[in-house]
């Protein structure tokens, strides 16, 4: 974790970038945003060192800021609302939430008191509060550890959703989410944090435009698939085993904002395609997926093929056991059947 | 029959094989070891019926096994192996059997403890929640406080002071205490040691004869967490100086025998779950 960690001054070259872990990056951009701004404030419990929070996206960062990061007890709903005061001040404030299951506590204050603040005064109170979540199962830590709430924050008016990838570079993301003067939910899938930035498997490239990541290879391709971040690998692996023994030629995209969605870019992407599948690890229903569906089909209704097909977790609560719980959460071959079907 | 020593022993020795098992790669997840902790469901175990509720919370595995001597049961939902208390499904946090109930949100179980205090009101049973220290972070343990008190709920607060909560140490999360902070909403609260379990009995029987009428108490237990907060987090140095009733008491007459006993039993339910087939469950 050193080069993250370590440093106090000077930029990161986009080499290092590409050999960074996805958590020290996430912890250079949470870095970069507290030296910057000796106001900007980060919130929430066991984050000081040398413990540095529970998935380590904030080690170091209490010893090099120690009055801009605040350990806290364990007060869900209270530390998302002084962020919240924090923000209405004019400050910016980054929340940590231990596991994103336990946003539920916050909700109130999240999407009744940070989401309606933008708009539900007659004028627009700028409010520069950042959620962090970490997020999404496939480490055994049980039903209440494991969700992918996403869903539940998908359209909130005032609110933003973004998801955490490893294509996308985190204080890009940071600085957008600042710039945009709104709350927003930072969903960080757990999986993620040990893997590498940029890591594309060798038979395709990638690259991206205005906040929305493509992975490709050099032909049109027969399905695209939709994802957010937290999906990256699983939705590769299904494209490599499609590519090499089908010969199905899949492009994937990631956005960064799941939600609003950034409807123009997606729809450019997509037309010409055979077929679409959105990814998540959301289990059934209401999902991002159907919103994103949704929109897709108005705008390409009559264009598009096939109708936008869904893949997500079951309809389940995640169990503890590795085996039962690799049985109901989104995988690789939930994904390639997916497309396949979504070919017929 | 077993006796309290039979069953602090045992829940050492669990506790001690499940971090052994993790650190050997054998177990997923992540458990929460109540080492240090053993002697407070060991004392209250007789002071609650079957008719009496359990709340536990992520660190209960001495909480269920006081209960029910089930070593098998829970090593099998912590391992998803066949015979598992709730089909490996829930895990070492979130377990039902019974009038027996855990889960790993912190706070929750008491507004939950609090509705079926108010079904038991008058039945002469009660409901009984375990929490640490740090879970007076939450809301919802006041909310549910003061419906106690308003309402005269049977309702038993056990508090396991340990002095932290994951590497937070209570000097960083708590301003003013617990005692004071029941005394707030007009409940009993009482603080007690936990070196002997005759002298906690003696003190804790009249009161919870109380609470089954419809006085709700908290009892505030000092008690050291001798082992990490899940696996191999622990932040802190000079835990092996803290006190340690296993230490204390390995002189006693009879202490050997029966801790061979205990690790010799817990050893086999190790080796007899390890061989079981995995767990299945009807979704
Ligand atoms: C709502 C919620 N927030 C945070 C957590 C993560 N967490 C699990 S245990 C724990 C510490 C609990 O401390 P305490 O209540 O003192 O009990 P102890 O672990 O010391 O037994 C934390 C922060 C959680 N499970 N639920």
């Amino acid at each position: 974790m050193k080069t993250a960690l370590t440093r106090t001054s000077g930029a990161v070259t986009s080499d290092e970038v590409e050999r960074m872990r996805v958590v020290e990056n996430l912890n250079l951009a949470l870095h970069e945003v507290l030296a910057a701004d000796p106001r900007a404030r980060l919130l929430g419990e066991d984050l000081l060192d040398p413990y540095g929070g529970a998935f380590k996206a904030t080690r170091g960062l209490s010893t090099a800021f120690p009055a801009q990061v605040i350990t806290t007890p364990i007060s869900e709903s209270a530390i998302t609302g002084v962020g919240a005061g924090l923000a209405l001040c004019g400050d910016t404030a980054i929340v940590e939430i231990m596991f994103s299951d336990f946003v539920t506590l916050a909700f109130d204050q999240i999407v009744n008191f940070a989401a309606k603040s933008v708009s539900m005064y007659g004028s627009r109170v700028p409010m520069r509060l950042i959620v962090r979540l970490p997020t999404g199962g496939g480490r055994g830590y049980g039903p209440t550890h494991s969700q992918s709430l996403q869903k539940h924050f998908i359209g909130v008016p005032g609110l933003d959703v973004y998801e955490m990838s490893p294509l996308h570079d985190n204080r890009a993301v940071f600085t957008r989410m600042i710039a945009s003067q709104r709350p927003c939910v930072f969903f960080e899938d757990k999986i993620l944090y040990t893997k590498r930035m940029h890591q594309i498997d060798d038979l395709f490239t990638w690259d991206l435009t205005d906040g929305l990541a493509r992975v490709h290879v050099d032909a049109p391709p027969d399905c695209v698939i939709i994802a957010p971040g937290g999906v990256t690998h699983r939705a590769m692996a299904a494209m490599r085993r499609l590519l090499i023994e089908q010969e199905i030629i899949c492009t994937l995209l990631v956005p960064s904002r799941l939600h609003p969605v950034d409807v123009a870019p997606l729809v450019a992407a997509v037309r010409g395609a055979k077929s679409v599948v959105v990814a998540e690890e959301s289990t059934a229903g209401g999902t991002w997926g159907a919103e994103v569906a949704h929109v897709l089909h108005r705008e390409l209704w009559g264009v598009l093929r096939n109708p936008v097909a869904l893949a997500h977790s079951a309809d389940s609560i995640i169990p503890t056991a590795s085996h039962l719980e690799r049985a109901v959460l989104l995988t690789e071959t939930t994904i390639h059947d997916t497309v396949l079907e979504s070919l017929k | 029959m077993t006796t309290d020593l039979d069953r602090l022993l045992l829940i050492r020795h669990f506790e001690r094989a499940l971090l052994d098992l993790f650190a050997r790669g054998e177990l997923n997840g992540t458990t929460h070891t109540c080492l240090g902790q053993e002697i407070v469901p060991v004392a209250l175990a007789p002071l609650l019926g079957p008719d009496d509720h359990i709340f536990s919370n992520h660190r209960g595995h001495g909480h269920y096994l006081a209960r029910f001597d089930d070593p098998a049961g829970l090593l099998a939902e912590i391992m998803g192996r066949e015979g598992a208390v709730c089909g490996g499904v829930g895990g070492s946090q979130h377990i039902l059997r019974d009038k027996y109930l855990s889960t790993g949100i912190q706070g929750e179980s008491l507004p939950v403890a609090s509705g079926v205090a108010l079904h038991l009101r008058g039945s002469g049973a009660l409901a009984c929640a375990y929490i640490g220290d740090g879970t007076w972070g939450e809301g919802s343990v006041y909310e549910s406080l003061n419906l106690a008190g308003l309402w005269g709920l049977p309702l038993l607060v056990v508090v396991e002071h340990n002095g932290i909560a994951q590497t937070t140490p209570t000097e960083l999360a708590m301003s003013g205490n617990i005692g004071t902070r029941c005394a707030a909403f007009g409940v009993r609260h009482i603080a007690l040691p936990t070196d002997d379990i005759s002298e906690i009995r003696a003190v804790l029987t009249p009161l919870i004869s109380s609470v089954r009428l419809g006085a709700p108490l908290v009892v505030e237990f000092a008690v050291n967490r001798l082992g990490p907060h899940s696996k191999g987090d622990d932040t802190r140095s000079g835990v092996s100086s803290l006190r340690d009733w296993y230490r204390d008491m390995s002189g006693d007459p009879g202490f050997a025998e029966a801790d061979g006993r205990a690790l010799e039993l817990v050893d086999s339910v190790v080796r007899d779950v390890k061989a079981r087939p995995l767990s299945g469950w009807d979704r």
